[in-house]
């Protein structure tokens, strides 16, 4: 069984973010960069799988991006997976989502991949596109907003997470695409071990445009932060202040203090 | 201008955010026809054209056929949109049909912009960017909540659709919501607990606030997933949706899924060290602390 994890590399959402030169993505300048938390999910359910299975499937790791995703990719390898792929595009971020869809799905179509797992989303492009746009061009069955997965014999089990706390249940044969939601799985840490073990493990780099046969549909043009609706009371400064100021505003403002 | 919109049934249901697509399209001036899958009596109140699939046929949830209905209607209407809710069906099916008509997509979309472009969130909500699709017609998914729910008024003329072949995914059956901890909807005060409280063992801290407020404690979903908290106290789209006097959220960013189920509480403390955090868009008063230096300072002045 040959699995494919497709992961992709994100800026820690907790930085300020400011336009680069070209005015419609953000600056990279101070930013750290982690493994996409959907992701993270994706991974630990392949080597779940690959646990399961006594160990039989191949893990491949695969990110699109400049050379700093090789870092995602080496864990993703350290949670283990078996070898990564590295699609060398330092412009990934000004393709649309249906671009990276069909790099990844013209690396994949060849390799005769029974599953392919992702995060449901990117955190911090959030178009949900990807995963599934990759199965369509494969012509491989897909389920989204994984929060259960169960595999025997060629089928998958998906628990989908639905609004209101609802759960819908779908079955799908290999090979399939899977998008998985927060919550599906308690993602590893990498142990030392498994980290130096991952240093010997091969990454084959691939030049984005081996694999780029498509034109973009949706041209960025803008990046700002959003005009604040908020007009909420900010307090900063000394704890003890803030403290009284707080209870000042809970007193005035709401019956629950009296 | 015209707008085909992509109604949501689910057990038998309209669903009611499948209004608010009725909603960005008289913002945006557009004729509209919707389609369904669904029966006669999930119907909107609507005076125009409804495309209805049978969903005893088709299955409320069958994406491979679903879309060639889509595909079936965008045939016969010539649509210049083809609009969906971001919702677990929209954002599942929106792809599978962009990828069809060979469309652009934009996903998640807030705002109308200038120029034939589109406002969407990015980076958890904290920023914006402004896309421009390529082409037509141009497959959206609206953010549930971003435009105003707006019921038309009138009887549809319902049109039948169909479409031929097998899905590739079969959907076996619906399960509920887990219904066990506490009723959140009925609380006075919620004292909500985000990833920002660092650990479980710190969460003790947190109910000893509500416990003071008189209220119940409450969590967003990353704290439901690490396992720190119940599923039972999750609070957002896939948890309660809650309006109490007063919502306290303790270390919560923000994501779009927690705001819409805690918005309308009658007055919204957020504690966060992140001044930017989505969460001060909803917040009457932000304070800005780590906070589990200012929960026990501020549960210990209450009890003073």
């Amino acid at each position: 069984m040959k699995i494919l994890v497709c992961i992709k590399q994100v800026p820690d959402m907790e930085s300020r973010f400011k336009p680069d030169a070209s005015g419609v993505w953000f600056a990279e300048t101070d930013l750290a960069f982690r493994v996409n938390e959907y992701d993270e999910y994706a991974v630990e359910q392949a080597v779940l799988l690959k646990e399961q299975l006594g160990g039989e499937p191949e893990v491949t790791v695969l990110s699109v991006g400049a050379d700093r995703v090789v870092e995602a990719i080496k864990k993703g390898l350290s949670m283990g997976g078996d070898r990564g792929v590295h699609v060398q595009d330092a412009a990934a971020h000004l393709k649309d989502s249906w671009q990276v869809a069909s790099i990844i799905a013209a690396y994949a179509v060849g390799e005769g991949f029974d599953l392919i797992l992702t995060g449901l989303q990117s955190q911090d492009r959030g178009s949900a596109q990807v995963g599934v746009t990759i199965a369509e061009l494969l012509d491989y069955a897909c389920a989204t907003t994984a929060v259960g997965f169960e595999y025997a014999d060629g089928t998958v089990t998906v628990k989908r997470e639905l609004e209101g706390g609802v759960k819908g249940t779908v079955r799908l044969k290999t090979p399939a695409v899977v998008t998985c939601q927060l919550g599906l799985n308690q993602p590893r840490y990498p142990t030392l071990p498994n980290i130096m073990k991952a240093k010997k493990k091969e990454v084959r780099v691939i030049p984005v445009a081996e694999l780029l046969h498509q034109e973009q549909r949706v041209a960025p043009v803008e990046f700002r932060a959003p005009a604040r609706k908020g007009s909420a009371v900010v307090l900063e400064g000394e704890l003890a202040d803030q403290v009284d100021r707080l209870i000042g505003i809970l007193k005035d403002k709401t019956a629950v203090l009296r | 201008m015209k707008f085909l919109l992509i109604g949501e049934c689910r057990e038998g249901k309209l669903l009611e955010y499948s209004y608010e697509l009725f909603g960005f399209a008289s913002q945006a001036g557009a004729e509209t026809a919707m389609l369904l899958v669904g029966e006669e009596g999930t119907l909107p109140g609507y005076g125009g054209t409804v495309y209805l699939a049978d969903a005893g046929k088709y299955g409320e949830y069958n994406p491979d056929l679903h879309k060639r209905l889509v595909q079936a209607v965008v045939e016969r209407e010539r649509p210049d949109y083809v609009v969906f809710m971001h919702t677990s069906y929209g954002w599942d099916l929106a792809p599978r049909v962009a990828a069809l008509l060979k469309a652009p997509q934009v996903s998640e979309v807030v705002a109308l912009a200038e120029g034939g472009g589109f406002e969407r969130p990015c980076l958890s909500q904290k920023m914006r960017q402004v896309v421009k699709p390529q082409g037509t017609p141009v497959v959206l998914t609206l953010q549930g909540g971003a435009f105003p729910a707006l019921v038309p008024g009138g009887t549809p003329q319902v049109q039948p659709v169909d479409a031929a072949g097998e899905g590739k995914v079969e959907f076996l059956g619906y399960e509920a919501a887990a219904r066990k901890g506490v009723d959140l909807t009925k609380a006075e005060v919620i004292v909500s607990v985000g990833r920002g409280v660092g650990k479980k063992e710190n969460i003790p801290v947190i109910a000893e606030l509500a416990r003071v407020l008189g209220g119940e404690v409450g969590a967003s979903r990353p704290v439901v997933d690490s396992g720190w908290m119940d599923a039972g106290n999750q609070v957002g789209v896939t948890g309660q949706t809650v309006s109490p006097k007063l919502y306290v959220a303790c270390g919560i960013s923000g994501a779009i899924q927690h705001l819409a189920g805690m918005k309308k509480s009658g007055f919204i403390v957020a504690i966060n060290k992140d001044k930017d955090a989505p969460i001060a868009g909803v917040a009457d008063v932000l304070v800005v602390a780590d906070v589990m230096q200012f929960v026990p300072a501020l549960t210990a002045k209450l009890v003073k």
